[in-house]
């Protein structure tokens, strides 16, 4: 069963939507035991990496999110800020995150565009996951950004102001900074190749 | 540049998507789960949904439209018309709309923006502008209640309040121009384009291709609606977006 993470203010339903329209079957989780009982598990995000930390806390999920991703290597994906709090540490609520990739999520620059970002933006993905994404508009809201410290687990970017990380994997770990559930066929087609992971990459 | 969004508007009403010339005269126009999927097809980037429910009963049919419409469309859509409470926009983005568009009670309650920003993100909190020329020629001024009552606030004043209080973008129609087709109120777009941080959408007035290259050259809007013409075909969606691509503009096609 694909596991959508459910907490207070996350867009799930809309998680769901798409992946009940792709054909697959998915529950929302908010209970530990069922978080580690879930083949894939998806992590949306809207809100604040803060609240969103603060959230799963209250839930009781951190230990089960990491024994599902760190040891039973359970494909997650995590999405906008359910990607940014893969890192260790965000700028957003100084928030201190789940720490599974290094690195730091940081602010658009407000000088340099418009904060948030909103709208589709062409996100070109690299080769060196062994699946080539292909290139193509995504829909971002976003105004923090992650900075990966292992610039090898960068596996998609955007210019916004300049380039910055609009996907990242780790072995089975996967994140988009894009809304990969409202991102028409584009995102629709991301979101098939992480659901039919067969708890191997894509 | 980053690609310019084209938007659709649909009225709703009881369920149903509506057109009429100002709350009046409604027409319906067919169910808006068909209305908005095929919208998303013809490569509209994002949707917005005005309830202009007058009652609670036709309010809470809309909702669970919207909830049907969240499960048919892969683009985001915001959903604004009579929001007044966190509880109003904690429903609507329960059933899966991406933002909520607040008007006259964010204008009577600034806080509400505030205390909607923090509780569920500055993207997801639209300031929807409804602005007017003042009649010396000076600036332009906000109104509310769907256009009937001027406000007398400076309109780019307001916007940028509402930004420094949290909203995350800018809604901005032009009552003057709005179903006049002559054209967006690009002196305005302008103006709140250049006074804010966060994306500008232009309303009212669009009427031909041109009109929609002026909203974004000349009025730096980051996204442009329309309503009436794309309900009626006189323009279609992916027509515009060659259009502004032929023209150099980015656009998602």
């Amino acid at each position: 069963m694909i596991g959508i993470i459910d907490y207070k203010a996350g867009n799930g339903p809309s998680v769901l939507s798409a992946v009940a329209h792709l054909g697959y079957k998915a529950e929302l989780v908010n209970t530990p035991e069922r978080v580690l009982q879930m083949t894939h598990i998806i992590m949306p995000g809207v809100g604040s990496a803060g609240a969103t930390m603060e959230s799963l806390k209250e839930l009781g999920l951190i230990d089960a999110i990491k024994t599902a991703v760190l040891e039973n290597k359970v494909p997650f994906l995590g999405v906008c800020v359910g990607m940014q709090i893969l890192f260790d540490h965000s700028e957003e609520d100084d928030a201190d995150c789940l720490g599974f990739l290094p690195g730091q999520v940081v602010k658009f620059d407000r000088e340099k565009v418009r904060v948030p970002q909103m709208g589709w933006n062409k996100v070109t993905f690299s080769e060196n996951m062994g699946y080539k994404a292909e290139d193509d508009y995504f829909y971002f809201v976003n105004s923090y950004y992650v900075v990966p410290e292992d610039k090898s687990h960068i596996w998609g970017t955007a210019d916004y102001g300049g380039l910055f990380t609009a996907a990242v994997c780790k072995g089975n770990i996967y994140g988009t900074q894009f809304h990969i559930e409202k991102s028409a066929k584009a995102g629709l087609s991301l979101l098939n190749g992480f659901l039919s992971l067969k708890g191997g990459r894509l | 540049m980053r690609p310019v969004r084209v938007i659709p508007c649909l009225d709703i009403h009881n369920g149903r998507v509506v057109k009429g010339v100002k709350f009046t005269d409604l027409k319906d126009a067919g169910d808006p789960v068909e209305i908005a999927a095929a919208y998303d097809k013809a490569g509209a980037d994002e949707l917005v949904f005005l309830d202009i429910s007058a009652t609670v009963e036709e309010r809470s049919t809309n909702m669970s439209v919207m909830s049907k419409v969240a499960k048919a469309v892969s683009i985001p859509f915001a959903v604004g018309g009579g929001i007044r409470t966190i509880e109003d926009i904690e429903r609507i983005l329960d059933v899966g709309a991406a933002k909520v568009g607040i008007n006259s009670a964010a204008i009577e309650n600034p806080d509400l923006i505030k205390t909607a920003a923090d509780k569920f993100g500055s993207s997801r909190i639209v300031l929807a502008l409804d602005a007017k020329k003042k009649a010396d020629g000076s600036g332009w001024t906000v109104l509310k209640n769907g256009g009937m009552v001027d406000t007398g606030i400076d309109a780019v004043k307001w916007a940028i309040q509402a930004v420094e209080l949290g909203a995350g973008e800018i809604l901005l129609t032009s009552l003057d121009c709005d179903g006049t087709k002559d054209g967006y109120d690009l002196e305005l777009t302008k103006a709140i384009s250049e006074s804010v941080s966060v994306p500008v959408i232009a309303s009212g007035g669009a009427g031909k291709l041109e009109h929609f290259y002026d909203a974004v050259t000349i009025g730096k809007a980051d996204a442009v609606l329309a309503a009436s013409l794309f309900h009626f075909k006189e323009v279609e969606i992916m027509e515009v977006k060659r259009y502004l691509s032929q023209k150099g503009i980015n656009v998602r096609l």
